[in-house]
C-alpha cells in the first residue's frame, strides 16, 4: 500500500546547520497494516511523515501509494491518498470556521471543487450522525466555530476529517501529545475505531511506549534516520516497554533518549 | 449657522466618496481578512482601473464596457502580484509593492499622460454619473447598487465549495494542504478577485471625481484598512454573518469620509489627512498587542507581590 524506497534527506545542506536526516531509508506497509512508530527526540519520525505527505520533497528515492508514484506530486494533489492528523491541535483544521464547514473541506479532499454550494442539507445530517459517533455531544455544534472546541475534541472532529473520504493511508504524527492523559486515551480509543471500521492503512507516531504496544499489528523503533526495530504479529503482542528499551540499546548501542518516553 | 448648513452640504458628497471607497474596501477585506494577506497593489489598480476606464470612455466606448475592462484589468494586477507571490516566493506584501511601482508605469502609459478628464459637459451621456453638485443622490444610488451586487456575489461565491477554499487557505495553510487545497491557486484567485473589485471601484471614482489621475491611488490601502477597522468596531462581535460584515465596511468607509470633511469644515489643513488616517490605522492595528502587553505585565505585577 505504501512503498518508501531508499530516501535520502539532508537539512541545511552545505551549512553548518547541515543535518543529514536520512541516508537511504526504506519501509513498506502492507494494506491494512496499523504500524505504530516510536524514537527518540530528532529520530526523524515526523520528517518521515512529512516527506510521505509531500509537505518538503525527498533529496532522492521515492514514495510510492496503492501502486501510483507519488514522488513528484505536491502536497495538495497528494491529499487525495492521505489523510493526516497534526500534534498541535490547532494545524489540523480551520479555526475561525464552523465545524460542518471544516467538515465539507475534509468531504471533498482529492475532488474537483467548483461554484456548487459547500454544504447541503443531505451532508450536513450525514456529518451530524458522523460527530455523534464520536460521542462527545459535538453533534449539536455545527455551527461553532472550530476555534471553540477544546483541544481534544478538536483532535477527534480532525481524525473524523482526516478519514470520512476512506483515505489509502493515514497518517498521525503524535495526534494525542498535546492532550491530557484521560482525553488522550478517548482519542486512541477514536482512532482505533475508526482504523477499524474503516480498514484503514496507517502509520501512528507515539512518544508513549505503552500505545505503541497496545495498538496496531506492527510497531517499528527509529533512531537516527533508521528502522532499528520492526517487529509485528504474534512478536509484537509479546513486546513489553522493558523488552523494547532492551531492544533499543542492544541495536543502537545507547540508552534510550527520549524525556518524554519514559514518563509514561 | 451658515457654516453648519455648509457642512451638511457637504455630507452626500462625503457620503458618495465613501460609498466609492466602501466598494474598494470590500475588494481588501478579501486580501487582507480573508486570505491574511497585506496587499499593497491596491494602490496601483485602483488607479488602472479609473485609467481604463476613463481611456476607453473618452474614445467613444460604451461605459458598461469601459468598468467591464476595468474590472478585467484589475484583476491582471492582482494575478501579478499573485505569481511573484506564488511561482517566485516573493513574500506577500513586497509582491504588492513591486506590482505597484509596476502599476505607475502602466497607469501613465495608459493614460499617455498624468491624467484624463472625464466631465460630463464634454462626453455628454457616456458616464453613469458626473463628479458635478447636482448629480451626487444619483451617484450614491448608482453606488449603492453597485455594492449590493458586488457583496450578492461575494456572499454567493464565498459559500460555493471553491471559496470555501479561499478561506481555509487564509485560515490555515497547513490544513489546506492537507485537506487536497491548491493554495497557490486560491491565493492567486482571491488577490485576482480582489483586485478586480478595487479597480472597479477605480472606475466609479474616476466618474466620481470627473477626473483619472495618476496619484488617486496612493494610500487606498490605508483608508480601505481604515473603512474596515472602523467596520468592524461598529459590527457587533454577534453578527458573524458575511454580508453584513461587508455592509460593516462600507459604513465604516462612509465613516471615514465623513470625518474627513468634518476635518476639512474645521480648517485643518487638507494635507494633514493622510498621515491622520496613517496615524489612527497605526493606533488600531496596535491596540490589540499593546493591550496583550499591558494586561499580562499587569497580571505579573500582582503575581510577583503575592508570591
Ligand atoms: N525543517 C527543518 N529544517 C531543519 N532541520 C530539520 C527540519 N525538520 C527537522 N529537522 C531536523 O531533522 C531531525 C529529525 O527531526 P524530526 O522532527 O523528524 O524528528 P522526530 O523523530 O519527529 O522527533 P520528535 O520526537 O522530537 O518529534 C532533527 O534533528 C531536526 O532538528
Ligand atoms: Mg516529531
Amino acid at each position: 500500500m505504501l512503498e518508501i524506497k531508499d530516501i535520502y534527506k539532508t537539512f541545511n545542506e552545505g551549512t553548518v546547520n547541515e543535518k543529514k536526516v536520512f541516508e537511504g531509508l526504506s519501509l513498506t506497509l502492507k494494506e491494512g497494516d496499523f504500524v505504530t512508530v516510536i524514537g527518540g527526540n530528532g529520530a526523524g519520525k515526523s520528517t518521515m511523515l512529512n516527506i510521505v505527505a509531500g509537505a518538503y520533497p525527498a533529496d532522492d528515492g521515492s514514495i510510492t501509494i496503492d501502486g501510483v508514484d507519488v514522488t513528484r506530486l505536491p502536497e495538495h494533489k497528494r491529499a487525495k491518498y492521505i489523510g493526516r492528523v497534526f500534534q498541535d491541535p490547532r494545524m489540523g483544521t480551520a479555526t475561525d470556521m464552523w465545524v460542518e464547514e471544516n467538515m465539507a473541506i475534509a468531504d471533498r479532499r482529492g475532488m474537483r471543487r467548483g461554484l456548487r454550494w459547500s454544504i447541503t442539507n443531505k451532508d450536513r445530517e450525514s456529518y451530524k450522525e458522523a460527530l455523534a459517533q464520536l460521542d462527545l455531544g459535538l453533534e449539536d455544534r455545527l455551527s461553532t466555530k472550530m476555534g471553540l472546541l477544546s483541544g481534544g475534541q478538536r483532535q477527534a472532529v480532525t481524525l473524523l476529517m482526516a478519514t470520512m473520504k476512506k483515505p489509502k493511508l493515514l497518517l498521525l504524527d503524535e495526534h494525542t501529545a498535546a492532550l491530557d492523559p484521560k482525553t488522550a486515551a478517548k482519542v486512541l480509543e477514536i482512532t482505533d475505531k475508526l482504523i477499524n471500521e474503516n480498514n484503514l492503512t496507517a502509520l501512528m507516531v507515539t512518544h508513549n511506549m505503552r500505545d505503541a504496544i497496545a495498538h496496531g499489528n506492527r510497531l517499528i523503533m527509529m533512531n537516527a534516520g533508521k528502522i532499528i526495530i520492526d517487529v509485528s504479529g504474534e512478536e509484537k503482542k509479546k513486546l513489553t516497554v522493558e523488552s523494547l528499551l532492551a531492544a533499543f540499546s542492544k541495536a543502537s548501542g545507547a540508552e534510550f533518549a527520549s524525556d518524554r518516553a519514559l514518563l509514561s | 449657522m451658515n457654516m453648519i448648513l455648509n457642512w451638511l452640504g457637504s455630507l452626500p458628497g462625503a457620503a458618495a466618496q465613501g460609498l466609492v471607497y466602501g466598494l474598494a474596501a470590500v475588494g481588501i477585506y478579501i486580501t487582507y481578512k480573508i486570505l491574511d494577506i497585506a496587499d499593497l497593489t491596491v494602490d496601483g489598480s485602483i488607479c488602472t482601473g479609473a485609467a481604463v476606464c476613463a481611456v476607453m470612455v473618452t474614445s467613444g466606448i460604451n461605459i458598461w464596457i469601459a468598468m467591464l475592462c476595468a474590472l478585467i484589468a484589475g484583476m491582471l494586477t492582482g494575478l501579478i502580484t499573485g505569481w511573484f507571490h506564488t511561482f517566485f516566493g516573493i513574500p506577500a506584501i513586497l509582491s504588492g509593492i513591486l506590482t505597484q511601482l509596476m502599476l505607475w508605469s502602466v497607469n501613465l502609459l495608459i493614460m499617455s499622460g498624468p491624467q484624463i478628464p472625464i466631465m460630463r459637459f464634454k462626453y455628454g451621456d457616456k458616464v453613469l454619473f458626473t463628479s458635478e453638485a447636482s448629480d451626487v443622490y444619483r451617484a450614491i444610488v448608482i453606488l449603492a447598487v453597485f455594492i449590493a451586487v458586488v457583496i450578492a456575489i461575494l456572499y454567493w461565491f464565498f459559500g460555493t465549495e471553491f471559496g470555501s477554499t479561499l478561506r481555509a487557505t487564509g485560515n490555515n495553510l497547513e490544513m489546506s494542504r492537507a485537506q487536497g487545497i491548491n493554495t497557490n491557486l486560491t491565493k492567486v484567485f482571491g488577490l485576482a478577485l480582489s483586485n478586480g473589485i478595487v479597480a472597479l471601484a477605480g472606475a466609479l471614482l474616476a466618474q466620481q471625481q470627473g477626473v483619472a489621475e495618476i496619484n488617486m491611488g496612493r494610500g487606498a490601502i490605508v483608508t480601505g484598512l481604515a473603512a474596515i477597522i472602523i467596520g468592524e468596531a461598529l459590527c457587533p462581535k454577534l453578527i458573524t454573518n458575511f454580508y453584513l460584515r461587508l455592509l460593516c465596511v462600507v459604513g465604516g468607509s462612509i465613516i471615514y469620509w465623513f470625518v474627513f470633511q468634518t476635518i476639512v469644515f474645521i480648517g485643518l489643513p487638507n494635507e494633514l489627512l493622510k498621515m491622520l488616517s496613517a496615524i489612527v490605522v497605526a493606533c488600531f492595528l496596535g491596540a490589540p498587542y499593546v493591550k496583550k502587553i499591558y494586561f499580562s505585565k499587569k497580571k505579573k505585577a500582582r503575581g510577583g507581590k503575592h508570591a
